[in-house]
């Protein structure tokens, strides 16, 4: 399969036969020689690309630089300056369509790889066992409260803690971290990396609460009375998207979210030692070619599977999968179906899996994605799997936004915000994907940035003026 | 963690435990469950609001003991935690004033009913409670619902305890000498589905509280998905209550026996492993 010349592949990673057994982590990153290697590569280009790629916009020359120069918590503590979690990004982040994407070496030959950098500097950190520390301001006695402890949630946590802000996370599952737990597995961001990160912000006095369902537990207008000035809303898409074709509650479908919330949160592919259990099946076809679905591939050939299919209704070349997913998932043998749209999924008498049916694809012309619509042609076709696994994508999930009243929605329940992360409803802000619709870490990290400088700015605007905020607060109920 | 206060065997198999969780007690509504993780290699289950006291700040779950997750809670004693609860989830049951309903409950899904039919008699609604078991014994709280109801019907298979028979018997005798606004059963899915086929022809207003598997109990899984008139509803956020009429109780019964091979192999490990230590 073709795959785009701006991924890099400098990084060592371990071999496929051995790694799609089991759930360590695939990638294994940069030697100090290899970074400074790849790090003396960069052109320090006075305009650079790479930054304007960056939703964050890290300073990219800066940061390489200090590592061509074997001065590697340097270049981390510049990527931190922008980034609260580069050992997250430098995994996770789709590189190829951002900074690498944007690389000036990419036109003729191959970008600096820039995502292996990042990781590189953020792990290198661990390795050795340092904590950046931090200037905390002093405590300025405003309570925060911050919904989902997400990407954006962690970032807003982490930067209005170091202003001085008593910060709050709640959390409505058991474990903080939201997609970065549940979602993306193991072998591609070990949790052990999260719970750093996790105690990085604890280090700088921000409290988590876990198993809060705000909306239901306590509603935001409940916070609010606790003492809460402000509330941030980073509770993510988390709602699975489904067909609606026929045979999709059939025993063994399960929509990607359910299957890798089994493995990744509830390790059930330690079952019976741990008590959540997983279907393990021999022949998988996992319909769409994001990068949950390649997570959720993957996860089914390390629990056993014999065949993985990955069906999709376009081509390799529409494919929104990060490019190293999509490369790691075909070394490990998995397979490709393209150009192939479910229209029902076949059970057997006692309501389980047999077969799933498809209709046969062809590319018309682009549709509002930009993207070359797929069409049927008419021909079917008909592949014997045990399981299907459906990771088409996410929506909103109403349970908080819902519990606010009058809070602005936009398209299928986001909600809607200003360019600072800024609701209808004052005190009320929110970012990532419960703002954007389904997104990535960095660019919910982005807008957890805006939204903290804009809640400062609330926060200290209602200092100044506290009886404004009783009347509006009572107007508010 | 969420302390267990006080735990009371309350039928064979089937134990009571009221819980320190002031913040979901304050919330809390009739038909709201919670999700619980009883220690960190344990799975999530959801488990209905029994009861709960906002004074007290306490939550009442019952279970029964048919699976290793509850065998074990069974095992945890006053003064033990139960590591994770989260809620109160799920809708409450719309309350308001219908004139006379019906709660018919079976077995230990009964207990579901207890804050319903409190709620129904404060919006002054006339309410008839019909519990089913199959023995005596096994009919939980019926003092309980004494106390509330305006009549309770009781029966068993065995006759033990009031009309030897099944509820839809007695359910289909109350319509038919009633004026029935509304039902409401929780229970067995196959009671569920009988309760649902005697009211349709009545044309009577049914609510069934489904009990699908869950795993985060928050509209994140999909695990619970239920059909509902042809189209896949959550249960945990658009139920757990729904249309008796629109059901499909055969999917639902499928789905939920998709573990089974699973559940045994976890209790007899279970059993195994605690053989004599653990049995108090």
């Amino acid at each position: 399969m073709p795959c785009p010349t701006t991924y890099n592949k400098t990084m060592r990673v371990r071999d496929p036969k051995k790694r799609a057994k089991d759930f360590k982590e695939v990638a294994l990153g940069l030697t100090a020689k290899q970074a400074i290697k790849e790090a003396q590569r960069c052109l320090q280009c006075k305009k650079p690309k790479c930054v304007e790629g960056c939703p964050v916009e890290i300073d990219i020359p800066r940061f390489i630089s200090s590592i061509r120069d074997n001065n590697f918590l340097a270049g981390l503590k510049t990527i931190r300056e922008y980034n609260l979690l580069p050992a997250i990004c430098g995994r996770v982040c789709p590189q190829e369509n951002q900074c690498q994407g944007a690389c000036i070496l990419g036109r003729k030959k191959t970008p600096i790889s820039i995502g292996a950098l990042e990781r590189f500097a953020a792990d290198y950190e661990a390795a050795i066992n340092e904590t950046e520390t931090v200037e905390i301001a002093k405590p300025n006695g405003h309570k925060v409260a911050v919904i989902g402890s997400g990407p954006a949630g962690l970032t807003v946590a982490a930067d209005l803690a170091k202003l001085g802000y008593d910060i709050t996370i709640f959390e409505a599952l058991h474990e903080p971290g939201g997609v970065l737990v549940y979602g993306i597995p193991e072998f591609r961001l070990p949790k052990k990396i999260i719970q750093r990160e996790i105690e990085y912000l604890k280090s700088l006095g921000v409290k988590i609460k876990v198993n809060w369902v705000v909306g239901k537990t306590q509603t935001v207008d409940q916070l609010f009375e606790e003492g809460y000035k402000a509330a941030f809303v980073g509770v993510g898409a988390g709602s699975p998207r489904y067909m609606n074709i026929p045979g999709e509650n059939l025993n063994n479908v399960y929509f990607a979210s359910e299957f890798l919330t089994r493995v990744n949160l509830m390790k059930a592919e330690q079952f019976p030692k741990y008590d959540t259990p997983v279907k393990r099946a021999e022949k998988v076809a996992v319909v769409g070619a994001g990068n949950v679905a390649m997570d959720a591939a993957r996860t089914a050939q390390r629990l056993g599977a014999k065949e993985v299919y990955i069906v999709y209704r376009r081509t390799e070349h529409e494919m929104p999968s990060r490019a190293e997913e999509v490369e790691h998932a075909e070394e490990e043998g998995i397979k490709f179906e393209f150009l192939s749209n479910p229209k029902e999924i076949i059970g057997d008498e006692k309501g389980y899996v047999k077969a799933i049916k498809c209709d046969k694809m062809v590319l018309c012309e682009p549709d509002a994605s930009g993207r070359r619509r797929p069409d049927c042609s008419g021909e079917e076709f008909t592949l014997d799997v045990d399981q299907v696994i459906m990771a088409i994508g996410q929506t909103s999930n109403p349970i908080l936004t819902k519990s606010i009243k009058g809070l602005k929605l936009w398209g299928a329940g986001y909600i809607e915000i200003d360019e600072n992360g800024k609701t209808n409803k004052p005190g009320i802000f929110a970012g990532g994907d419960i703002a954007t619709g389904a997104a990535t870490v960095i660019s919910a990290m982005g807008a957890g940035k805006r939204a903290a400088r804009s809640i400062n700015e609330y926060v200290m605007t209602l200092a100044k003026a506290p009886r404004q905020r009783k009347k509006s607060s009572k107007t508010a109920k | 963690m969420y302390k267990i206060l006080h735990k009371q065997n309350v039928a064979p198999q089937v134990d009571a435990v009221i819980v320190d969780a002031p913040y979901i007690a304050t919330n809390a509504q009739a038909g709201n469950f919670v999700v619980l993780r009883l220690h960190d290699r344990g799975e999530r289950i959801p488990l209905t609001i029994a009861d709960s006291d906002r004074q007290k700040g306490t939550i009442t779950l019952l279970f029964q003991k048919i699976g290793k997750t509850t065998e074990e809670m069974g095992r945890l004693k006053a003064g033990d935690t139960i590591k994770d609860v989260a809620g109160p989830l799920g809708h409450p049951t719309p309350m308001k004033r219908y004139g006379h309903c019906v709660l018919v409950g079976g077995g230990i899904g009964s207990a579901t009913l207890f804050p319903i039919l409190k709620g129904l008699k404060e919006k002054r609604n006339k309410v008839t409670v019909i519990l089913g078991a199959r023995t005596e014994e096994l009919l939980v709280w019926k003092d309980r619902f004494k106390e509330y109801a305006n009549d309770l019907v009781l029966t068993t298979d065995d006759g033990s305890a009031g009309r030897k028979g099944l509820v839809t018997e007695a359910l289909k005798d109350l319509i038919e000498s009633s004026n029935l606004k509304i039902a409401l059963a929780v229970g067995p899915i196959r009671m569920m589905q009988a309760v649902s086929e005697v009211t349709k022809p009545y044309g009577l207003k049914t609510l069934v509280s489904l009990n699908p598997v869950m795993v985060e109990g928050t509209g994140m899984c999909g695990a619970c998905r239920v059909n509902i008139a042809g189209k896949t509803k959550f249960a945990c956020i658009e139920g757990p209550e729904f249309d008796a009429h629109e059901v499909d109780f055969q999917e639902l019964a499928n789905r939920l026996g998709f573990y089974r091979d699973e559940e045994e192999q976890a209790m007899k490990k279970y059993k195994k492993r605690c053989n004599g230590r653990c049995k108090k």
